[in-house]
């Protein structure tokens, strides 16, 4: 099982999902380089954050075209697991891997602090090792993660579970207080309908150690890598 | 030729810089502005083609990159080259 880490230009969060994955959790772990057009032998492909491409014209815009993008959805599209964290997961909603589109956070302010969620999906690889209804605490760090999407679009990811992660309270409350940036519905996460694609906009990678003040994020990395090791190891798809 | 396209939030998206916009004229006393709403103007030099070709290519390359039609909408405006070339 291998995790490849796709590399922008632009992209901050890289090295840290890299460690996360390869130091912390022990998992071979490899950089994949955005003009990259093959994404052979990797079990999970993570978006990490950052500011891909400057953030230029609209977040994930640009990245959405890059090389390796075309890879990602194939791989994607064979059922394979695909992460999108805080640019990540702009980028996979500005590649329609994900419905949706983020704005301006409602505060039009730059928020870097720690926030919880609650778990609202446990049938997910990547959510899999939590109890529905959880409450995680985990950072964020964004100027763009006030997510929108039209009413139909909502109430289909209500219909099919799709919501993974919404900001709640520290007691599991979704409330306006508790929603960081005007999130329709508090979402911080979510997934595809097969559950193979889930972006958010927390970030796991910043808590998987006690050093870093929380281990909520290990969970989530640790949920995939349990996922992938259940996994024959044939439905490795070739991409 | 020259097109011009202007990308703005659709209706019913809210838009938080066009609020703080709207509200910072208020305190500079600009009391009669109902509402303010911030866009983007994309300014684009063209190869001459047929108004017909132009449009639909531009139209194009608004669904793909220049709009994101889940909370933006475009309009595309076509211009004489400036100067009579381009």
């Amino acid at each position: 099982m291998t995790v490849g880490v796709v590399v922008f230009p632009g992209s901050n969060c890289d090295h840290d999902m890299y460690h996360a994955f390869k130091h912390v959790l022990g998992v071979p772990t490899e950089f994949v380089w955005h003009a990259d057009t093959a994404l052979d032998g990797l079990s999970l492909v993570v978006l990490p954050g950052g500011f891909s491409y400057g953030d230029y014209l609209r977040c994930g815009a640009i990245a959405r075209f890059s090389p390796v993008m075309q890879a990602v959805k194939r791989f994607a599209e064979a059922g394979n697991p695909v992460l999108g964290v805080c640019n990540g997961f702009q980028i996979l909603l500005e590649a329609g891997l994900l419905p949706g589109a983020m704005l301006r956070n409602e505060s039009l302010k730059f928020i870097c602090r720690w926030v919880h969620l609650r778990v609202e999906n446990v049938d997910t690889p990547f959510t899999r090792g939590l109890k529905q209804g959880e409450v995680l605490r985990l950072p964020i760090a964004h100027a763009e993660g006030n997510y929108f999407a039209p009413e139909e679009t909502l109430e289909g990811l209500a219909a099919h579970r799709q919501v993974a992660f919404r900001y709640c309270t520290p007691s599991g409350a979704v409330t306006l207080e508790a929603n960081p940036n005007g999130a329709r519905q508090n979402i911080a996460g979510l997934s595809n309908r097969a559950g193979n694609v889930l972006g958010m906009m927390p970030h796991p990678e910043r808590a998987v150690e006690e050093l870093l003040g929380g281990t909520d994020g290990h969970r989530i990395l640790q949920s995939v890598v349990d996922h992938l090791l259940a996994r024959p190891a044939s439905a490795a798809a070739a991409v | 030729m020259r097109a011009r396209v202007f990308v703005t939030l659709k209706k019913g998206v809210l838009d938080p810089q066009g609020k703080a916009v709207h509200e910072a004229l208020e305190s500079l006393h600009y009391t009669g502005v109902g509402s303010v709403r911030v866009g983007k103007l994309f300014e684009l030099s063209l190869e001459d083609k047929p108004e017909a070709q132009a449009m639909a290519e531009l139209r194009t390359m608004c669904e793909q990159l220049l709009a994101n039609t889940v909370i933006e909408e475009y309009q595309i405006e076509l211009l004489p080259a400036a100067g009579g070339r381009s």
